[in-house]
């Protein structure tokens, strides 16, 4: 079992296996999204309240929640990098920060694009929102370290450190944004206030969270291959890929 | 070679930075002097009625403070970096966060108590009433270190790279989010006459899990920085 890590570490090895799986993989997330867009565009039913312009959230909570959870990626290898120092778990840390970056972009953006008919206003300082915003920067200050310190073995090591960092203050800043909002409490504004989600609505949305988790699988391995070589490249077994040695 | 204790080493690090401060006097005043005028723009950009000021003047004493804080949170570091006295440090025998809190101590006295002193004065400018004047240094004394604290961890990873003030404050100013939300709608409730020992609850456990968590960060950042 041990050995079976090890080897699965060793960035040779890694950049073999990710490179067989990656074809797989986006086969499943390219099925996954178009049934799942499907499914979400054309058989599910139109909202009585909210019309057509509900079906933006099988766009929109995909991202939301799969920025979250990549942040969690993010500084969980970062620590097993740290702990145990092992390279492969920096490089899947690092690669993981602008998809995630991405991500919470576009949950931004689609929130604020459904949020214009719906609410009339492209922004409100709702907790929701701000946290989200906040995530972004936090991303962004991870993408900022790692590009501003020039040993990428050091600024992965850096970076990991201001994820767990981060981690910690996630809740903090989401709970205090939270009660922040309740305080001043503004136009009261409750994204699902309709009792509950629909069974026909919900199965396209669960489809494409699957379609998004493993489009970031896709997009993670792809480019923690990139970083593989690139950091791998004075190694006999990249020369001899390039065909170079 | 006898090696100091660690009470004796943290008192000798907190005694070296307060009498370097001392030495060097205007940097002091000069955090202070941008606290200030920071808050002075505020009624030139906004206009000068007194209803208004009263409303946003919490908030707009935090967010100096805060930058206040950011700006002066360069110097933890740079200049013992600069003369290799941190790499001195870091090989003493003595846990490397131990010392670095009493270093982050001796720069909050430095630069966070002063902003204490200030801050009535400035509640005056704004027309805050005396409740929220009181309201406002206890929040700065609970909140203030805590500002030093996590902008430590920052500046420890910054602080080997050329142009890290940028990148200092996008690394830093988020993660204060959480203190500027308490501490100002502390100083608002304690205005509209409502309890306030919630905020100031929740400020003493940012302060207490800052204390606890944020001089480990500090230390492995600065090890990895200085490798």
């Amino acid at each position: 079992m041990f050995t079976f890590f090890h080897k699965m570490a060793s960035p040779k090895y890694f950049y073999g296996i990710a490179g067989k799986l990656i074809p797989w993989l986006g086969a499943a997330c390219l099925i996954t999204t178009l049934a799942g867009l499907y499914l979400g565009l054309v058989v599910a039913p139109t909202d009585y309240q909210q019309g057509d312009s509900y079906r933006i959230i099988y766009v929109h909570v995909p991202s939301a929640w799969m920025s979250l959870f990549i942040y969690m990626v993010m500084a969980i290898a970062g620590a097993i990098g740290l702990i145990w120092h092992i390279k492969l778990a920096e490089i899947i840390s690092i690669s993981s920060a602008s998809i995630g970056a991405s991500f919470t972009f576009i949950a931004l953006v689609t929130g604020s694009i459904w949020g214009k008919p719906m609410w009339g206003t492209w922004w409100v300082w709702d907790a929701r929102l701000t946290s989200e915003l906040i995530l972004l920067f936090l991303y962004l200050g991870v993408i900022a370290l790692y590009n501003a310190v020039e040993d990428k073995r050091t600024a992965a090591r850096a970076t990991s450190i201001l994820a767990i960092v981060g981690v910690v203050n996630i809740p903090i800043i989401h709970y205090s944004v939270e009660w922040w909002n309740t305080l001043h409490q503004g136009p009261t504004v409750t994204k699902f206030d309709a009792p509950s989600i629909d069974t026909s609505m919900l199965i396209p949305l669960l489809i494409m969270a699957v379609a998004f988790k493993l489009y970031y699988a896709v997009v993670l391995l792809m480019r923690a291959r990139c970083e593989v070589l690139a950091r791998e490249r004075n190694t006999q077994w990249v020369k001899k890929l390039a065909g170079t040695a | 070679m006898s090696t100091a204790s660690l009470p004796h080493a943290f008192q000798a690090l907190l005694k070296r930075d307060l009498t370097l401060a001392v030495r060097h006097r205007a940097e002091i005043a000069n955090t202070l002097l941008f606290f200030v005028l920071v808050t002075a723009l505020f009624p030139l950009g906004i206009g000068p009625d007194p209803a208004v000021l009263k409303t946003v003047g919490p908030g707009i004493i935090w967010v100096a403070a805060l930058l206040a804080a950011l700006l002066s949170l360069d110097a933890v570091f740079r200049s013992d970096f600069e003369d290799g006295t941190l790499e001195q440090i870091m090989m003493s025998p003595h846990p490397l966060s131990v010392l670095m809190l009493a270093k982050v101590l001796a720069h909050w006295l430095i630069t966070g108590l002063p902003l204490l002193v200030v801050a009535p004065l400035l509640g005056m400018f704004l027309g805050l009433p005396g409740i929220e004047i009181k309201t406002l240094m206890i929040t700065l004394a609970l909140g203030t270190p805590v500002l030093s604290m996590i902008g430590a961890i920052g500046v420890a990873l910054t602080v080997g790279l050329r142009r890290g003030g940028m990148i200092l404050s996008l690394l830093v100013l988020p993660l204060y989010i959480p203190v500027l939300i308490f501490s100002a709608s502390a100083v608002n409730a304690a205005g509209a006459g409502l309890s306030i020992s919630g905020h100031l609850s929740l400020l003493t456990a940012l302060l207490m899990l800052s204390i606890s968590l944020s001089p480990v960060a500090t230390a492995s950042a600065l090890r990895i920085s200085l490798n």
